[in-house]
Order: structure tokens, then C-alpha cells, then sequence
């Protein structure tokens, strides 16, 4: 009996210690009873008071961020008068400013780099500056704006209304305030955008002291304008642009000077660099099936001189949450019959990619991949990776780097400038 | 002769049909749906927030973002989302479209370099900004993402609530399995236990500083994601909460306003 007493006692600590009953500690079970269904009862309790002030008549914004550049050239310079380390400043400020309940604003962002030998990279741009009036469907801005078009990661055929800043490495991230008006209209069915540009600008090339640039200084009497209105011939460009679904697309016609110029040789050490007027259409296409982004670009340009046809096509796989992490695997393959008429070098090129977001507080990211030619193994290759340091710095590590480039390719003048680029910068 | 047939139906329909015992999981399901319906018709709002990130040692890091959510008539909702801290992604903005069936569409724009990226909507497991919170804990909870079964009725913190174990669908989830907790008077979430894919305990996120908007709508002003696993804790906190904003159209959530967003 007292055996029995002993034996009730231990077996109720040890479901009260072990949580048997509850499998939270701040819950209880209720017995259940048959649940009467109740209407959902009307609370009286006051509405609260709405805390948002009436909305300000004025919002300015200035932010921007100062950044310091290192950059090393592993390997020795080509020609004469260049060097091997390189250190820049670089400011991008910002402002802001809308009225009217936002319908109307202007934006600023200006660029300017100062470089410790070269003077031709030392430069600044206003990469935009644009005053813009929004009514319900539609949107007008006037000024210097970047537009970009597209999907693909290793090349950006569609993408056509910015021209490349050279000075600060051709990738997307760093191009040229383009001067336009611009309409755009938003029904039911996409957007309409209306591009009239009245003024073309061309690539500019590093200088004497800088690295990444051919024997001789390219400069603007290299170049030359199919155009008799040169830089003021008005380009036109008109698009669409929708997503349905899981599918957005694209279509866009551009006519005008050619961004990209040809490499016209004049004798044997020097050549021009020739701006067409082209008609080019584009197409850019991408459709989402669970992890994969599949993507396509597409273009048709005709000149005088030429018709060029070129596509980019490939997709994104992306193993999410892989401790924590986002791991993108990206293919892609560029056909484009300029061949080696083009300055990018990609005409028969397969581009493999890996990207990493570690999803961690400092936003550490990594991006790296290769461009292969098929035919005449070149590989061209780049790599970077950024992570917030605090709550407003942040560092970056970058490579670029050119292995068995063919002497036939544009880039073979430059075959010695790969780099290690180091850069901090502190955003306000 | 007549009558009487149509009286033993009546009669036979009146003594079977409440004795005809729900199964769990059509009880849970009927609860989730009664859930979601209590909460129909807020039609949109706009608020706020700042998140805390807390990590073991008790650093603190903070996020701070502003939104505009649209109720979507028999689909998911329509959310644009501005990052404005950290200094570094300010001005990067987010438009998702939730649907009740099939995958969410999920835009990103990077104003750094004036892109418009679609987000696979199976990338949704993982952190959001290096918080506690997943990309899903952020997106609207529509029921036909989750199996749904009926546990019991408990006291939480002396609040009466329907204890419902949900599945999600998505095998990209994260979850193998969550525990909602929905107060009885109202239907709103009280508190969420979320399982790993392993079944072992993930998170526990607590609701708190309730607020009933536009004379009907009750929503959390704190939220607060704790992490067994790791020890590190998320406070959302949201402001500035206001329903029927009149800025907020059709057109707010258009490819044009994503750009424009600030």
C-alpha cells in the first residue's frame, strides 16, 4: 500500500518534469468540450487614433556614398607610361526630392572618380538628373536617366539605351547618363515606354598613365559618326515590356547611333572607331519554374554596312537555404556574328557562373564566373565579393583576369590587365 | 404521405447531421477558414516597421523598411516593400504577388544598377536581411498553402485558443510542420511554433500589442521570432499602420512604381 502510494507520487513528478501534459510551458490544455461555432463578435473597443502625420507636402533625400579603390595589375604593363598599383577616391552623391503627394520629383546622381596617375580616368558624370511628373497610368521624365532591358548575366544584347562607362570597367553597374524625354504608360496589358535622345555619347578610353586600354590613345578624334548630325542625331526607342504569370518578356525597337562602335583600322598601329546608325530590335525573355529562372536575349540589328544577329540564352538554378545560404548556378551561352568585330569579345562563348548570398546580418555576397570561347578557348574571367562592415561601410574584393586570349580579339590589347581591386566605401 | 417522408428527412437530418463528428483535419481547415474570412475585406494599408536582430551575446542591429499592402479579391495579396536601412540597399525595393494556389511571383529592384530581378519563389526558406524571419514568415499566410489539422482547445497566457497543426504544401518550404495558436474570440495568431524539415523544433514567434484597425482589423504591432536553434531572437515592430490609404491603387503595383518606389 505504501508502495503503491510512493509509486502514484513518483509518476506524477515525473510527468509534471518531463512535460508529458504540455508540450509548451505557457500552455494548458482544456478538456475539450463540443465546440459551439460563435459569429465573430463585433469588439467595441475605440479605433485607435491613425499615428501617420498628414503626408508632407515636401520629401528631400540626400544620400551617396564616398569609396577608396585599390587596385593591383599582377602582371607587367604592356606599353610605356603605365603603372602597376593604382589607388582612387570615388564620390556618388544623391538627392531627392518630391512634391506634389510624390508626383512629381527630381533625382539626382552624380559620379566622379579621381585617379592617382591617370588623368583621363580621373572623371565625373552625372549618371542622371531628371525631372519627372507621374499621373495615374502614366509617367514623364526629362533628363539624363539609365534605363537598363534585359535578363542574361554574361552579356546584355537588349540592353541598349546607356552607353558603357569603359573608365570604370564594362559592366552594367557603371554606365553613362543618357539625355531623354521619356513617356512611359502602364495598363493592363505592360508598359509602353517612348525614348526620344538627342544627344549621343562615346566610349571613352583610359589615357597615357592608366592600364586597360590599347598601344595608343583612343580619344574622340578616333572617332567617327555615320550621322551627318554626329552627336545630335535624335535616337528613337520605343518598348513593351510584361509579366504574365511567371513569364516576363520584352520587346523593344531602337533606331539611331550604335553604341557599340567598329574597329575600323587605319594603318597598321592605329585604327577609328565607327558609330552606325542601326535599326536593332530586341527581345528579352525569362520564365520561372521553381528554382530555375530561365532566360533568353535576343537581337536584330541592321546597318548600312551590316546585319548582325545575336542571342544570349541560358538560365539561373538557385539551391536555397543551404545552411542558411543561396546558392545560384548560372549557364549561359552567347552566339553573335560580329564575331570578332565585337569589343566584348563574346561571339561563340559559353559563360559559367556561381553565386552565393550567405543571407548572414552583413550581407556577404559572392559572384565569380568564366566566359569560354568554343572555337578559340580565350576565357576571360571575374570575381567578386562584398560584405557590409557595421551598419554603413562596406568592403569589396574584386578580380579580372584574361587567359589564352586569341591575337584576334579586341581584348588581346589588353590581355596584360587583369587586376585585384580592394575598395571600402562609406555610405551616408 | 408526402409530409411524412418529407418530415423523417427533416427529422433524420436534424438528428445526424450535428452528431456526424468533423474529422481533425476538416475542423482545422474550417477554423483556418473562419480565420482568414474574420480578417476579409481590410482592403489595403500601409505602415512602417523596424526590425531588431539580436544575436546570443545581445548585439543588436537594426532594419527598417516601409510597405503598402492590397487585399486581392479570391487570390493572394499584392505587398510593396522599401528597404531604408541598412545606408547600403536603401532605396532597394520588393513587390510580391501571393496566390492562393501555385507559386508567388516575386520581383526585386536594385536601384544601384537600375534592375528589375524576378525572385524564384522557391527562395523563400531562406533569411530575410539576416533576420530570424524567413522570406514565407513575411508573405501573406493563405490557407490553401498548409494541410490543416484541428489539436485542441488551450489556454495560452490565460487567452483561450484553437491549437492547429498546419503542413505546408510547398516541399520548398522550410518547415516540415508549424503550431498556430488562434485566440478563440477572434481568430488572430496568438503564436507560432515552427518545425525544421527534421521535425525538430525551429522558432517560436509571439504576437503582441494587438491593435483593432478600421473597426475590425486586428493586427500585431510587435512580433517577435525567437530561435532555438541558434539562440538568436528578431523583434519586428510595426508603425505608422494605416488602413484605407488613399495612395495606395492598382497602379502602386506596377513594374513603373516598383522603380519609382521610395
Amino acid at each position: 500500500m505504501f508502495f503503491n502510494k510512493l509509486g502514484l507520487v513518483a509518476i506524477l513528478l515525473l510527468a509534471m518534469s518531463s512535460n508529458i501534459f504540455a508540450q509548451d510551458t505557457d500552455e494548458e490544455i482544456i478538456i475539450e468540450e463540443d465546440l459551439i461555432e460563435e459569429e465573430i463578435l463585433e469588439e467595441n473597443e475605440p479605433t485607435p487614433v491613425e499615428e501617420v502625420s498628414a503626408s508632407k507636402k515636401i520629401t528631400t533625400e540626400i544620400s551617396g556614398n564616398i569609396r577608396g579603390d585599390y587596385r593591383f595589375y599582377p602582371d607587367d604593363a604592356l606599353y610605356p607610361n603605365q603603372e602597376q598599383e593604382y589607388f582612387s577616391a570615388i564620390f556618388n552623391p544623391e538627392f531627392y526630392i518630391s512634391w506634389d503627394k510624390g508626383n512629381q520629383l527630381i533625382q539626382f546622381k552624380g559620379f566622379a572618380r579621381l585617379n592617382q596617375y591617370d588623368n583621363k580616368q580621373s572623371h565625373w558624370d552625372i549618371r542622371e538628373l531628371y525631372y519627372q511628373k507621374v499621373f495615374k497610368k502614366w509617367e514623364f521624365s526629362l533628363g539624363a536617366k539609365q534605363l537598363y532591358w534585359g535578363f542574361t548575366e554574361s552579356n546584355h544584347l537588349a540592353n541598349i539605351i546607356n552607353q558603357d562607362d569603359v573608365l570604370e570597367g564594362s559592366d552594367i553597374k557603371n554606365k553613362l547618363g543618357q539625355p531623354m524625354a521619356h513617356l512611359s504608360f502602364s495598363p493592363k496589358w505592360g508598359i509602353i515606354d517612348l525614348m526620344v535622345m538627342p544627344y549621343f555619347r562615346t566610349l571613352q578610353f583610359p589615357g597615357i598613365r592608366g592600364r586597360g586600354r590599347p598601344p595608343f590613345i583612343l580619344d574622340n578624334n578616333n572617332t567617327v559618326y555615320e550621322s551627318e548630325m554626329e552627336e545630335y542625331n535624335p535616337d528613337l526607342a520605343i518598348r513593351w515590356s510584361h509579366s504574365i504569370k511567371s513569364v516576363d518578356l520584352g520587346i523593344s525597337h531602337f533606331y539611331g547611333t550604335s553604341r557599340l562602335p567598329f574597329i575600323a583600322p587605319i594603318d597598321s598601329t592605329n585604327f577609328s572607331l565607327v558609330y552606325e546608325l542601326i535599326n536593332q530590335t530586341g527581345l528579352e525573355l525569362q520564365a520561372t519554374t521553381g528554382s530555375m529562372l530561365w532566360k533568353l536575349e535576343a537581337i536584330y540589328r541592321i546597318s548600312e554596312r551590316k546585319t548582325i544577329k545575336a542571342t544570349t540564352i541560358g538560365g539561373e538554378y538557385t539551391f536555397s537555404n543551404v545552411f542558411k545560404s543561396d546558392i545560384g548556378i548560372l549557364v549561359e551561352y552567347t552566339y553573335d556574328d560580329r564575331g570578332n568585330e565585337s569589343i566584348n569579345g563574346l561571339d561563340d562563348d559559353f559563360f559559367f557562373g556561381l553565386r552565393l548570398a550567405l543571407n548572414d546580418k552583413q550581407s556577404t555576397a559572392f559572384l565569380g564566373g568564366f566566359n569560354l570561347d568554343r572555337k578559340k578557348g580565350t576565357l576571360t574571367y571575374f570575381a567578386e565579393a562584398n560584405r557590409r562592415l557595421g551598419d554603413s561601410w562596406k568592403i569589396s574584393v574584386k578580380t579580372l583576369g584574361f587567359e589564352n586570349i586569341d591575337n584576334t580579339d579586341f581584348i588581346y590589347l589588353l590581355r596584360n590587365d587583369g587586376f585585384i581591386e580592394v575598395s571600402l566605401a562609406k555610405y551616408f | 404521405m408526402k409530409s411524412i417522408i418529407t418530415v423523417i428527412i427533416a427529422a433524420t437530418l436534424v438528428v445526424f447531421t450535428p452528431t456526424k463528428a468533423q474529422t481533425p483535419e476538416e475542423k482545422g481547415l474550417n477554423i483556418s477558414k473562419k480565420a482568414e474570412l474574420a480578417d476579409n475585406g481590410w482592403g489595403n494599408y500601409s505602415s512602417t516597421s523596424v526590425m531588431t536582430l539580436k544575436n546570443r551575446n545581445g548585439q543588436t542591429t537594426t532594419r527598417k523598411t516601409h510597405g503598402y499592402f492590397m487585399e486581392v479579391e479570391g487570390d493572394g495579396d499584392k505587398s510593396l516593400t522599401i528597404f531604408d536601412t541598412p545606408k547600403d540597399v536603401k532605396g532597394t525595393a520588393s513587390m510580391t504577388f501571393t496566390h492562393k494556389v501555385g507559386d508567388d511571383d516575386q520581383w526585386l529592384y536594385l536601384p544601384s544598377i537600375k534592375r528589375v530581378k524576378r525572385i524564384s519563389s522557391s527562395n523563400k526558406s531562406g533569411p530575410f536581411m539576416g533576420s530570424e524571419f524567413a522570406f514565407e514568415d513575411l508573405s501573406s499566410q493563405e490557407v490553401e498553402k498548409y494541410k490543416h489539422k484541428y489539436i485542441g482547445l488551450v489556454k495560452l497566457n490565460g487567452v483561450v485558443c484553437y491549437k492547429l497543426e498546419r503542413y505546408p504544401i510547398a516541399k520548398t518550404s522550410g518547415y516540415k510542420k508549424v503550431i498556430a495558436y488562434l485566440n478563440k474570440e477572434n481568430y488572430r495568431p496568438e503564436k507560432v511554433i515552427f518545425y525544421d524539415r527534421k521535425d525538430s523544433k525551429l522558432k517560436t514567434l509571439t504576437y503582441s500589442s494587438y491593435k483593432k484597425y478600421a473597426g475590425k482589423y486586428w493586427r500585431a504591432n510587435q512580433m517577435k521570432m525567437v530561435n532555438h536553434q541558434n539562440g538568436k531572437e528578431t523583434l519586428l515592430n510595426f508603425s505608422n499602420m494605416k488602413f484605407n490609404d488613399e495612395t495606395i491603387t492598382e497602379e502602386t503595383y506596377t513594374q513603373n512604381s516598383l522603380k519609382r518606389a521610395k
